[in-house]
């Protein structure tokens, strides 16, 4: 993964980078010896390593804008990073950015359930949210599987979604507001307790820009009043297409289930070795469908699924009835990728979207690329949204295996171009996907997405190397030639 | 006498554009026209008439997503959807007839222009939370796209977002791909007789944080009206709830079936309550649901003759005032105090919009940083000058 060459004036004014934070951020703020700085060296991406200029974790809004403007006068770049969780390397360092580290922003500021939303800063984790409600009935919707560590700065980042998005949106269907700091140091507010915005929609803007834009200070989220049942219905078919018909029926029926998950007959197996959830080993694709909502309509609903599963074939139909059978079938699906792990030294996970109707069509693609580079290829998606999470078994040490597993990933993406999908469903473009930008935006695409950028930081130092494949200079971007015209269009029906 | 162009293709579209952008000439930018009434009054040399690209590309009920052109109806969205019992769950008002113009009229895109939405923002979102991904035309005369067709997506930057609301301020949309979501099979309402303001928002904002899973709350003088939809079991079940919930309020309480209640919350969507009094000013304010009552008495006291109704658990109000000269922005405005929210002048005759900020003031900060964003999209200026002030 190459990353932008280091700007060697900035290394070498190291020490009088590191003093000027010290003197914005005192006491032990400021990590610049190598030890100290060793546990940021990668965040869940953790192929790539690379130590930061210098670490530094402001505790104030003003101390954020100090450094961001001290930054934005000295041109040093600036690498954001919440929890680290980044599957895409979002927050993986750059050798001459210092790393912005916003851990010490973790305080819930205002819980206010008659407007139902939290107030908290940026570095509250994704489950503390729900953790500082639950009492009261209430929770916090998105719920990425990193959701006990990640953090809701990184979640607004990164638009985090998780196994209920289908029903319940992804993060950006879940803020009312923000505070951030712009690069130029200064504080804006988007949004807050109400809904939508007066101009334009800056916060829906922000909200997956994968920290490019502005460093969060504040998240307003909305909270939702806890479903009060969950029921959950586990659904093996003899053929993969059994199951997509399924998903796809089940939705065309009109029923938005909080959940639906799908795994193939070698998922299966790990998971089930794993946690023994009583998985059908026979299963080629095992759907695990939730329903929640009020109980007389969780039961009516459970029926109907059942009733479609069994006209679309499956062999094995089994009602969760209690809470701690729901959580069982859940508990293999949540393993699934440590389960996968225990048969394979490493593995990497993809994060394709493709349309639903395409689903079968894919996989059996995904299988013949599979053989074609020798490495097995396990899946696990959330069905109900088309997002695959397919996971590459390699071996790390054998560099071999490593390069043909980075070849056959990004097939597999281009494949979920190919049939009208995207690269990233809810992980982000990071360094990870950056490259196969091309693939599915076209330069003019991507013009126009770095002139954004550059509305926000016009000298490209906020989170320098990510997603974008190439960055051009904003006033090369900016740079306009209008030619005068000849002819006003005479095919264009005028009046 | 203004000029119109009227593209037919996506290749017309761009060059229209191309056109306009050596011309040094501005376009004003319309699908049928329907919301002309609102925003900033424009002057432009040319309209750019994205009627001539409509019709619908592509539209999978399973995969919940239609995909469709610019200029397509409204009214031919909903009817397709609605063979297939799905709907656009951001309900979309039809603000023709609060506008003084017919009903049914306007395009998707324009409701998604304006990041419109009805009752059901407060469970299902607006425009924004629905617009999957677009292709257009920016003001470099240059053809591109953002997000796509399929439902979990993050990859670039989420153009549909800020488009969504930008009032056709930043590119001219060629096609547009939209979420649409099962349309439910029962819908009830349970009306509160008899309830003031602030009690009203406290009954609300219990029903929102209850389990009951209620879509719509809306506060018209003297009845509170709180919406349940889904399969008809549930909605028994929930009403039951609800009632028994409600108790405390002390009010006298009515239920509306599923006919009766469409009807109530169509006219709640298309602010019907304001149309009868074309010579009023109307403003929307949102606010979060329970500062709705402090700041419609303190536009009372100034403005006795104020009429008013509640959407959104109270965070949204409907705001009606007697003709003056400057719509009493600074009043309306002033009253928001700190709370965070915005006003948006709706109804009012152009020179009152040309003269008063029809959309909230930002801070300097904020305005800038807006102002880069129409540029990096924009950066002469063409597409609907003025309109967003």
């Amino acid at each position: 993964m190459e990353m932008p060459p280091l700007d060697p004036a900035i290394l070498a004014r190291r020490s009088e980078i590191v003093a000027a934070l010290r003197a914005i951020v005192p006491g032990e703020g400021v990590i610049d010896d190598l030890d100290g700085m060793r546990p940021f060296e990668c965040d869940a991406l953790s192929a790539y390593r690379q130590m930061p200029l210098v670490v530094v974790l402001p505790e104030t809004v003003a101390q954020v804008a100090a450094i961001l403007r001290y930054c934005q006068d000295n041109k040093v770049k600036v690498v954001p990073r919440g929890g680290g969780t980044s599957l895409s390397g979002g927050s993986m360092p750059v050798g001459d950015a210092i790393l912005l580290a916003m851990g010490k922003f973790n305080r819930v500021l205002e819980i206010d359930y008659a407007n139902r939303c939290a107030r908290v800063q940026p570095g509250v984790t994704n489950l503390g949210v729900t953790k500082a409600v639950e009492h009261e009935g209430f929770y916090y919707a998105p719920d990425p599987s990193s959701q006990i560590a990640c953090s809701i700065g990184g979640n607004v980042a990164e638009n985090s979604g998780g196994v209920h998005c289908l029903k319940y949106g992804l993060t950006t269907n879940n803020l009312l507001g923000i505070e951030m700091v712009l690069m130029n140091g200064e504080v804006v507010r988007l949004g807050g307790k109400h809904l939508d915005s007066g101009g334009y929609d800056l916060l829906g803007l922000m909200t997956g820009s994968e920290g490019l834009l502005g460093v969060v200070t504040e998240v307003t989220v909305r909270l939702l009043r806890k479903p009060s049942t969950a029921r959950a219905v586990l659904l093996g078919f003899p053929t993969e297409a059994g199951a997509a018909d399924c998903v796809a029926a089940v939705i065309a029926s009109g029923i938005i289930p909080g959940g639906m998950e799908m795994m193939d007959k070698e998922a299966t197996k790990c998971a089930e070795a794993y946690v023994g959830a009583g998985y059908p080993l026979d299963a080629e694709g095992l759907l695990i469908v939730e329903l929640d909502g009020p109980p007389v309509e969780v039961d009516y609903l459970v029926e109907r699924v059942a009733e479609i599963a069994k006209g679309r074939g499956a062999t094995t139909i089994r009602v969760s009835h209690d809470e701690q059978e729901r959580v069982l079938f859940w508990a293999g699906r949540k393993a699934a990728f440590p389960a996968v792990g225990q048969i394979s030294p490493d593995y990497m996970c993809l994060d394709g979207s493709v349309p639903r109707g395409k689903l079968v069509e894919v996989l059996a693609e995904m299988r013949r690329l599979s053989k074609q580079y020798g490495l097995r290829v396990v899946n696990v998606f959330h069905a109900g949204d088309g997002n695959l999470h397919p996971l590459i078994l390699f071996d790390a040490n054998d560099p071999d295996e490593l390069r043909r597993c980075e070849e056959l990933g990004a097939d597999i993406l281009r494949l979920c171009v190919r049939v009208g999908g995207v690269l990233t469903g809810e992980h982000g473009v990071g360094i990870e996907k950056r490259d196969l930008m091309g693939v599915q935006f076209t330069e003019i695409d991507l013009d126009q997405q770095m002139r954004v950028k550059c509305a926000f930081d016009p000298d490209h130092l906020l989170n320098p190397g990510k997603v974008f494949p190439k960055l051009r200079r904003c006033a090369e971007l900016g740079r306009l030639v209008v030619t005068q015209n000849n002819i006003p269009f005479p095919d264009i029906p005028r009046f | 006498m203004t000029n119109t162009i009227k593209p037919r293709d996506a290749k017309e579209l761009r060059q229209a554009v191309e056109w306009a952008l050596g011309e040094g000439v501005t376009l004003d930018v319309r699908g049928e026209g329907s919301k002309l009434a609102l925003g900033q009054p424009m002057q432009c040399a040319q309209v750019l008439d994205l009627s001539g690209l409509s019709g619908i590309v592509d539209y999978a009920p399973e995969e919940l997503v239609v995909t469709l052109r610019a200029g397509t109806a409204m009214r031919e969205v909903e009817a397709l959807l609605a063979q297939r019992n799905q709907m656009l769950a951001f309900e979309p008002p039809d603000l023709g007839p609060l506008l003084g113009r017919a009903p049914g009229q306007g395009t998707l895109v324009g409701a998604v222009m304006g990041n419109l939405a009805g009752s059901r923002r407060l469970s299902a979102g607006a425009a924004r939370d629905h617009l999957l991904g677009f292709s257009g035309v920016n003001g470099r005369g240059e053809a591109f796209k953002s997000g796509g067709r399929v439902m979990k997506n993050v990859t670039g930057y989420d153009l549909s977002k800020v488009l969504a609301g930008s009032w056709g301020t930043l590119a001219v949309l060629d096609e547009v791909s939209v979420k649409v979501l099962p349309a439910p099979d029962q819908t009830a309402t349970l009306m509160l007789l008899g309830l003031d303001d602030a009690a009203a928002v406290r009954a609300m904002c219990a029903a929102m944080g209850s389990p009951h899973e209620v879509s719509g709350a809306a506060h018209l003088p003297g009845r509170t009206a709180l919406r349940l939809e889904g399969v008809a079991p549930s909605v028994e079940a929930r009403l039951k709830g609800l009632r028994d919930l409600m108790a405390d309020a002390g009010a006298k309480m009515e239920e509306l079936g599923t006919l009766e209640s469409r009807t109530f919350w169509r006219e709640v969507r298309d602010v019907a309550p304001l149309n009868a009094t074309p010579e009023e000013i109307v403003w929307k304010i949102s606010c979060p649901p329970t500062e709705g009552p402090a700041i419609l008495a303190r536009i009372k006291t100034q403005r006795p003759a104020a009429r008013a109704f509640y959407d959104w658990s109270g965070g949204l109000i409907w705001l009606a005032l007697p003709p003056t000269a400057d719509a009493d922005h600074a009043i309306v405005r002033g009253a928001l105090g700190a709370t965070g929210g915005h006003a948006t002048l709706i109804r009012a005759p152009e020179a009152m919009r040309a003269a008063v900020p029809v959309f909230q003031p930002q801070s300097p900060a904020l305005a800038a940083l807006a102002a880069r964003v129409k540029e990096s999209f924009d950066p002469k200026g063409l597409f609907n000058p003025d309109r967003m002030g």
